[in-house]
């Protein structure tokens, strides 16, 4: 059970795909103008990394290592076409929004990365749940975005989140304030990078915050002897 | 008495941060007054709106940085960029523009780059280009001189403006941009820019009434504008504040650029004289792109600097989508800067220069 806990702790905060391997950028950069659409794509993001870590882990054991990253990709395409249909049939106007971004799931290089790195290496369940946290990171992170750059750039939270959940969640809107003159480089890719890099700083500063915690509860220090003479 | 051993230089100027930025704050000081005779109270206004934010802005951020925000405040860095900023937007524009404008600028320009110093971009550019991004429409409305307006404004409708978007009497913004024959102008770039996409030719655009001066193709208030500032900007020169380098090939690789063209069509191309002394080349040249911390440092790469900055604002100002394209270049020459200096240093005594140097030596 201790591994999964560390999977968890690993997609979701210490090695969170977005803010610390920083993969997948040119999705989470172009589509995070608003939390509907960065919770859209997050979600899809997250459905092919379930579905991709899985299939890879079952099969790790009969692919041939030399040729191991064209089946990855031909896995991760199968999975990015379902999830683009199935877009495409439920969530239209979503999937219209998103545009280009979808098929281009393929090229987000966190999920070869997953493939890569754990579930050519690990069993089905693990590679599954690890696909899980590792989607659900990234979700967090682009909806975060999204919901900086949509309170600064047209003031509302959740507009349009009836393009993805039904009609009933209209009542999600939130106008945090009225503006004539949207905040246009909240909404452009500038101030996608801009709100990219207060979310990374944000992480850091809470990161030395739990160090120092962390450090004052085990207050007794090891003294090791350094060695000072190199051999080169 | 004692004798202080000192090594050499012996003569030198002694001059701080604080200092050189008063010195050059003063040296903008007859282009706003000329600016605030032409456009009215609003230039008064935005600078102080811009000073009050930046150094809130300042103090702020130090504070929470855990520096001695009064020093820093104490060398007018922020002030004069507050200024600088505040010079450039249109003085009728909204009272959140320039908050917001300062703001960015200060903070997240400038400090979180590191503050004084540190910061790779211009602030005051970085902060007007964020404005004229965001906000295309208040940051064009920019008010006709005071002598070709159909209305005119005294400081409480300058203040009245800039808060609630109406002057005392209710004229609108909209109004208040009518010329004295009832029709809305623009500046003396915007208007070149418009009519030549229209398909009128150069010396047919002149003869709109914004550039209604002795020598034709000057706009009036631009070019009274632009000598203030150039006698600012020659006071620095003479204090040594700034060194002519980027001023003077910034302007001269304007020229040769705008010279070309104009031999080659002067229908299609204004003249170089039409291009120096509209907009903001002037104070650009001698304020905005000499900046010490983003500028090049060397002697070769300031005038490689310059002259970049005068190439990239032609190609803007005729191929591009924006009327002037000051803050432009200067953005896009900060971030070649590292690479100047790095190709342009000066050799130090007693060494040979790159060139010289042997190839196998320089594996060491």
């Amino acid at each position: 059970m201790n591994e999964f806990k560390e999977l968890s702790w690993q997609g979701l905060w210490k090695n969170n795909p977005a803010l610390v391997q920083l993969l997948g950028l040119c999705p989470l950069l172009a589509v995070t103008a608003t939390v509907t659409n960065g919770l859209g794509l997050g979600l899809a993001t997250t459905l092919v990394l379930i579905g991709s870590n899985t299939t890879v882990s079952i099969i790790r054991n009969w692919v041939p290592s030399e040729i191991r990253i064209p089946i990855f990709v031909m896995i991760i395409a199968a999975f990015v076409t379902i999830v683009q249909l199935l877009m495409n049939a439920y969530t239209f106007t979503l999937y219209q929004a998103l545009g280009i971004f979808i098929p281009l799931i393929v090229t987000n290089c966190a999920i070869i990365g997953r493939a890569e790195a754990y579930a050519s290496k690990n069993t089905v369940g693990k590679s599954a749940f690890d696909g899980l946290m590792m989607g659900l990171g990234f979700t967090v992170v682009l909806v975060l975005l999204g919901a900086m750059r949509e309170l600064l750039g047209y003031g509302t939270l959740f507009d349009g989140a009836n393009l993805l959940l039904g009609d009933w969640a209209t009542v999600l809107k939130i106008t945090v304030f009225e503006t004539d003159t949207p905040f246009l480089l909240a909404i452009l890719p500038p101030g996608a990078f801009l709100c990219m890099g207060l979310l990374i700083a944000l992480k850091n500063i809470l990161d030395s915050h739990m160090e120092r915690l962390f450090a004052a509860k085990s207050e007794e220090k090891v003294v090791q002897r350094a060695r000072v003479t190199t051999e080169s | 008495m004692r004798f202080r051993l000192a090594s050499s230089p012996h003569q030198h100027i002694r001059r701080d941060t604080g200092q050189v930025m008063r010195l050059v704050i003063l040296a903008l000081v007859p282009g706003i007054l000329m600016q605030t005779w032409f456009f009215g109270w609003g230039t008064i206004i935005q600078i102080v709106l811009a000073i009050i934010t930046a150094i809130v802005t300042e103090a702020v951020i130090l504070e929470l940085r855990k520096r001695d925000f009064e020093r820093a405040l104490k060398d007018y860095s922020a002030v004069l960029a507050a200024m600088l900023l505040a010079v450039s937007i249109p003085p009728f524009a909204p009272w959140w523009v320039i908050v917001i404008g300062t703001f960015f600028a200060i903070g997240i320009v400038k400090q979180l780059y590191g503050g004084l110093g540190f910061n790779v971009f211009n602030p005051a550019m970085a902060g007007y280009v964020m404005l004229l991004v965001s906000f295309p429409v208040q940051m064009t409305q920019w008010l006709p001189p005071v002598n070709l307006a159909q209305y005119s404004h005294n400081f409480m409708d300058a203040l009245y403006a800039v808060f609630t978007g109406f002057s005392v009497e209710g004229f609108s913004l909209a109004q208040l941009k009518t010329g004295i024959d009832g029709v809305t102008m623009a500046t003396g770039l915007d208007t070149v820019k418009t009519g030549m996409a229209q398909g009128l030719t150069f010396s047919e655009t002149i003869e709109f009434p914004i550039f209604d001066s002795v020598i034709s193709g000057l706009g009036v208030a631009s070019s009274w504008i632009s000598l203030s500032y150039l006698l600012g900007g020659l006071y620095l020169l003479k204090q040594k504040v700034i060194n002519w380098h980027i001023p003077v090939s910034m302007m001269t690789g304007l020229f040769v650029c705008a010279l070309i063209m104009s031999l080659v069509d002067s229908d299609l191309y204004p003249s170089s004289l039409f291009h120096l002394f509209n907009g903001s080349i002037i104070i650009g040249a001698f304020f905005i792109a000499t900046d010490p911390v983003s500028a090049s440092t060397t002697n070769k790469g300031r005038i490689i600097f310059g002259a970049a900055i005068g190439v990239w604002v032609y190609l803007i100002r005729e191929w591009g989508g924006y009327p002037d394209a000051v803050a432009f270049a200067v953005l896009i020459m900060n971030m070649a800067v590292p690479l100047i200096d790095y190709y342009t240093r000066p050799r130090t005594y007693g060494h040979t220069s790159n060139k010289q140097k042997p190839i196998d030596k320089a594996k060491s």
